[in-house]
């Protein structure tokens, strides 16, 4: 029975360093220790283009991240993007005249959304919507543009 | 051997009980792809009796042994076995039949990462709810009678290859079987176990009430304790009866595989083209 | 002789449905016999030990060079383009989406996988199997059934440590030995590796092959022509098959889950 007892300790030492291990790359390498989805406040934003902008995508005030993309819809009715965000529970004075863009990080990097403060007193709270909005700059449309100013002005 | 004795015997002897016969065999075939190994084969095994299957290797002895135990199907005839017909049974009849029956395999089939008392005690474990203490009464009381009690903590491998078909005996009777059949018990052992082996069986057999089926082709060891043989060749039972009546079979079959003749039915020779057509050189001459 | 060749072929894939369909008939067996595992967790625990605990010098070793190679290799692409600090990213998506799993299932089908064919053989080979069987012992439930228990048990968890430990052997080499930042190494790591697709994606890519190499090895030894030669030719084709369809079932799950 001794070499039963063995065996049965050291199976329990390799599950418990799989589970450490399963836990290592959930909290110290994956976003689980961001992302807890549960907390926070939501928000909406309606843009008339938000380019590849994806649920999960980053959400910044001055460049510091303050919340997660939570779903990318398409609404029929007027033709826009409705994007749901969700802030960290921690950030909760940003006010009601906040202006949301979606912007790209780098020339070709992945595209977020920069929250840029008004100065209402009045604060968003949940499920409130963002009133102004810029869409994304879609890079084939601003060469277009170039293209056709220069081609106009000759 | 013909049927006119047979139906002139039949009146002397008084009708014998149906319960009489435990397994009854008939019309069994068997074929491995396009090979035939059994071809309508009727056997009748006797309760308490030892019967023995004798016949040269690679004549079906042990497909036989696998059908009556229903580890094979037939491809026709039937097999009862008190009355249950083996081929038609679901898994957990076969089952609940299999633990009335032992088998002694060639290479004895102990478990080879349990010892011997582990060996012997895991069908009692697997089929019964003994307490530890009786049960380890009982493992003993079967290594007894093989006569390894002494030898219950040493490994499979550690046992030499006639201690491993006792062990491999004490396990096939620790649940007390009604039958018990035995795969080539006397292959590849040395005379002394031999001669252990055949009076265990025997002893077995007379002590404990059981049925016995033995598989060989020894002919001496199994002629001492057999009390009906059957002598099949190429799938079909060419001679049957007591060693007596075996031993004084005339046909020049039996009397080859009996005497162990080097040439006759059986040929020496596989067949092959004629000696000097093979050495001659072709286009020489 | 047209129609002999077409026979041949006829025969010959007939032969692997038969194959097949008895191979699935032992994973339904295997699968069905779950209570056994429940009433006898000693069985499991026993497989969990040979198939698990006994993998891990090398699954750790290995996970340990491969995520110091990953770290090596990924700095010097990466810093051409300047983006050095993404090598954590690189380092971690390649361990857990695809490395962890698909070198563990391999290096277990190697280790493990070939031992359990071999088994498996021998005891067909030396009539254990029917030994069985005569007792009243059904051998797909009491052998088969917990060693395919206790590789779909253990290939996930050695999956998630092969990763862990590259993982560390990418920041001992990228931020140890190269000079990476360490904040960016793993900041960088955590905003873009996702929990569900990445990590639980992996974890149920390790599931699949624990079952798939499990289930070929069992098979392959079970279904060996019981003699040293056929136990031998067994062994072989468990790690060959084995590896294959952990390699060919990779391709079709990573379409699956990261295909969008």
């Amino acid at each position: 029975m001794g070499k039963q007892r063995g065996i049965e300790i050291l199976v329990g030492l390799f599950m418990a360093t799989g589970f450490v291990a399963l836990f290592f790359l959930a909290m110290q390498v994956s976003n689980l220790s961001a992302a807890v989805n549960s907390e926070g406040y939501r928000l909406t934003a309606r843009f008339s283009n938000v380019g590849s902008l994806k649920a999960r995508s980053p959400v910044s005030m001055a460049g510091v991240r303050v919340g997660r993309v939570e779903d990318v819809s398409f609404d029929k009715e007027t033709y826009e993007a409705v994007v749901t965000i969700r802030i960290d529970p921690g950030v909760d004075t940003i006010p009601d005249d906040t202006f949301a863009n979606v912007f790209t990080a780098g020339l070709l990097g992945e595209q977020y959304v920069s929250l840029e403060p008004g100065g209402s007193p009045e604060y968003l709270r949940d499920g409130d919507e963002i009133a102004h909005t810029q869409s994304a700059l879609i890079l084939e449309q601003m060469i277009g543009q170039f293209l056709f100013s220069k081609a106009g002005g000759e | 051997m013909d049927t006119a004795a047979q139906d002139a015997a039949a009146p002397e002897q008084p009708p014998s009980p149906c319960g009489d016969i435990l397994v009854k065999i008939r019309g069994l075939s068997f074929r491995r792809g396009s090979q035939v190994i059994l071809d309508r084969v009727d056997m009748d095994i006797r309760r308490g009796a030892v019967t023995a299957v004798m016949g040269p290797s690679g004549t079906g002895k042990t497909t036989l042994l696998k059908l009556i135990t229903g580890q094979l199907l037939p491809d026709a005839g039937s097999i009862e076995i008190d009355g249950e017909l083996v081929h038609t049974l679901g898994t957990s009849a076969l089952f609940r039949l299999r633990r009335r029956m032992g088998m002694l395999f060639q290479s004895g089939a102990l478990l080879t990462d349990l010892n011997v008392f582990d060996n012997v005690a895991y069908p009692l474990r697997e089929h019964t709810d003994l307490s530890p203490s009786m049960l380890r009464k009982l493992v003993l009381l079967k290594l007894e009678a093989v006569g390894l009690r002494g030898a219950r903590d040493l490994m499979p491998g550690e046992l030499s290859g006639g201690m491993a078909r006792r062990v491999a005996l004490a396990r096939a009777i620790a649940l007390d079987p009604d039958m018990i059949l035995y795969d080539e018990p006397f292959t590849g052992q040395d005379p002394i176990s031999k001669g252990m082996l055949v009076t265990l069986i025997r002893q077995l057999n007379d002590a404990a009430g059981l049925t016995s089926v033995l598989v060989s082709h020894d002919v001496d060891e199994t002629a001492r304790i057999a009390d009906h043989i059957y002598v099949i060749s190429h799938g079909e039972v060419i001679a049957q009866g007591t060693p007596e009546e075996i031993a004084a079979d005339r046909s020049a079959w039996v009397r080859q595989f009996m005497d162990g003749i080097p040439d006759g039915p059986v040929h020496f020779h596989y067949s092959a083209p004629p000696l000097v057509d093979d050495l001659l050189p072709r286009g020489v001459v | 002789m047209l129609l002999d060749g077409l026979a041949r072929l006829g025969r010959s894939g007939l032969g692997a449905l038969e194959r097949l369909g008895r191979a699935h008939l032992l994973l339904a067996g295997m699968l069905l016999g779950v209570g056994e595992i429940l009433r006898r967790p000693g069985l499991l625990a026993a497989q969990v030990f040979n198939i698990g605990v006994l993998s891990m010098l090398i699954i750790g070793v290995s996970g340990l060079f491969v995520g110091m190679v990953l770290g090596l290799q990924g700095y010097y692409v990466l810093a051409q383009f300047g983006a050095a600090e993404s090598l954590g990213v690189m380092v971690a998506a390649s361990l857990v989406r695809e490395l962890g799993p698909v070198v563990t299932a391999l290096l277990v089908a190697g280790r493990a996988g070939s031992a359990l064919t071999a088994e498996i053989g021998l005891m067909k080979a030396t009539e254990q199997l029917s030994g069985l069987e005569m007792m009243a012992v059904d051998p797909v439930r009491r052998i088969l059934t917990p060693r395919f228990f206790g590789g779909l048990i253990a290939m996930p968890l050695l999956a998630a440590m092969f990763s862990a430990v590259g993982v560390l052997g990418g920041y001992f080499v990228g931020v140890g030995l190269l000079g990476v930042d360490s904040g960016s190494f793993w900041s960088q790591m955590q905003s873009k590796v996702d929990f569900h697709e990445d990590i639980v994606n992996g974890v149920v890519k390790s599931a699949v092959f624990g079952v798939v190499v499990t289930w070929i090895a069992l098979f392959q030894g079970h279904d060996s022509v019981p003699t040293s030669e056929g136990v031998s030719r067994a062994t072989t084709r468990s790690v060959v098959h084995a590896a294959l369809a952990v390699l060919g079932l990779d391709f079709v799950l990573t379409a699956l889950m990261f295909g969008d």
